[in-house]
Formats: C-alpha cells, structure tokens, sequence
C-alpha cells in the first residue's frame, strides 16, 4: 500500500478530532467572554442602584 | 442540573471517543481495495449522521417555535442548527481527503457532495440572518420559516445518494438497505458505535449553547434594564 493512502488516512483522522477540538475551544472561548459580560453588566447595575 | 448532564455525558463520550479511536487506528483491518484510508470512513459517515440529527432537530424547533411562540425552541433551533455546521463540515471535509486519494481529486460535482455543500451554506445562511435581525421576536419568526425551507434541502441531501447514482458511494448501512449486508457487519457496528460517541459529543455541545444563548438573553435583557436605569 503506498504511502500516501497511509498519510491521508492520518489527515482524515485529523482533521475530524481537529475541527471538533477547535469547535469546542470556540465554545469555551464564547463562555469565558459571556460570563465576563454578565458579570460587568450585574456590577454595573448593582453600583447604579 | 444541566451541568451535571453535561459531566454525565462527557464521562461516557469521552472516553467511548478514545477507546474507538485506538480500535479504529489499530485493531479493525484494513480495506482490502482501498488501504488505510477507508478509516476516515468511521468518522465521516458517523459526523454525516450527527449533522442530519442536528438539523432535523432545528427544524422541529422551529415549527413548535411558530406553533408555541415559545422562546425556549428559537433558543433550541440555532443551538443545533450551529452544532449540526461543525459536524457537516467534519463530515464534508474528511469526504475530500478521502476522495482525494480514492477518486484522485479533492471534490467532485456529485450529487451528494453538491447538495452536502448547500445544506451547509443554506445553514451557514441561517446564522447569519440571525444576526442581521435586531428584534429578537422578529428575529426567532424569520429565521422559524427559513429553517424550516431550509430542512428541504437536508431531505434531498439524504436521498441524493438513492435518486442519483453518480460518484460517492451509495448506502451501506443495513438499516437503509433494507437488511442487505453491503459492508461487513464488523464494520458496520464500528459505524454504529463510533456514530454514538459523535452523538453524545454532539449533545454535549448542543446543551453548552444552549446554555450559552439563555446567558446571552439573559444579558440583552440586562443591557436594556441597565439603559433604563440612566
């Protein structure tokens, strides 16, 4: 079997477990920024109070 | 609560994910025509599976949205709507490494492929409108109606390899060949299996939206109190 078929195989497999990792750090990052947002906002409405 | 689901799911799909990439790397054989590539096939077809749950489960939201007018369903449509993009395209693009070394190029005009792309891009089309509307009322009305035109497209992706026989593959999973074995069933249970470790990893994602589209209501709703309050 060439070496190619092996190596694209790894590419194939890659890019799934890649994009998916990448997916869920996007996700993370949206949470993280999120509650930042929540939290600046609950303070800012508390101190107006 | 949903947290804890979240740990719950991720306890079990975590570890099924790892377990069926070691078998998929070094236990199942290889193909005999096709080498070691067929492998990308594990999680081709099983993303494929995941992102048509994703965007059958928006378009049911969608329609209980127009029914109920319940925010809840807006909130479930681009919740999975969005995790149903991230499988299509990991299903889109191991498709083009795959055919990049099984058919010599990277895509092919094929009836599947082609309408694979346009449900991606109709969907993509979804988000996008979404935040062109403001009104959040108006905004869950819209994109209801287009999410539901747009499931059309997902049905003629589904049957594409059925009323058109051109390049990709036709079906191979018993359950869609009515019981007639096209590949061998120990491949076939690898599908099933790895097709549910995709599945929770989905749900995974699809409640973490979810979560996240009710915190970000949650801020519009305190950035219009806060612009009242001055």
């Amino acid at each position: 079997m060439d070496e190619r078929n092996i190596t694209f195989m790894f590419y194939g497999l890659a890019v799934a477990w890649g994009l998916l990792a990448l997916y869920a750090v996007l996700l993370g990052l949206r949470e993280r920024n999120l509650t930042k947002q929540l939290d600046t906002l609950k303070r800012m409405i508390e101190e107006k109070k | 609560m949903r947290t804890k689901v979240i740990l719950a799911l991720g306890a079990i799909g975590l570890p099924l994910l790892l377990r069926n990439l070691y078998v998929i790397m070094f236990l199942v054989p290889d193909d005999l025509e096709q080498g070691p590539v067929y492998r990308i096939f594990y999680y081709h077809l099983p993303a494929f599976l995941v992102a048509m749950c994703g965007y059958i489960t928006a378009m049911a939201a969608s329609v209980l949205y127009l029914v109920k007018r319940d925010q809840k369903y807006d909130t479930i449509a681009v919740a999975a709507t969005e995790t149903a993009l991230a499988f299509a395209a990991v299903n889109l693009i191991t498709g083009m490494i795959w055919g990049r070394i099984s058919w010599g190029i990277w895509w092919a005009w094929d009836a599947r492929l082609t309408w694979a792309l346009i449900s991606w891009l109709v969907y993509f089309g979804y988000l996008m409108l979404r935040n062109a509307i403001d009104d959040p009322t108006e905004r869950a009305k819209n994109t209801a109606v287009y999410s539901i035109f747009a499931s059309a497209s997902v049905a003629v992706t589904w049957k594409a390899i059925e009323w058109w026989r051109t390049q990709h593959p036709g079906p191979v999973l018993s359950i869609r060949t009515g019981g007639v074995q096209r590949i061998d069933p120990a491949m076939e249970n690898m599908l099933y299996i790895n097709t549910l470790a995709l599945l929770l990893l989905g749900a995974i994602f699809l409640l973490v939206r979810l979560r996240q589209e009710e915190v970000q209501r949650e801020i519009d709703g305190l950035r219009r109190y806060a612009h009242a309050l001055n």
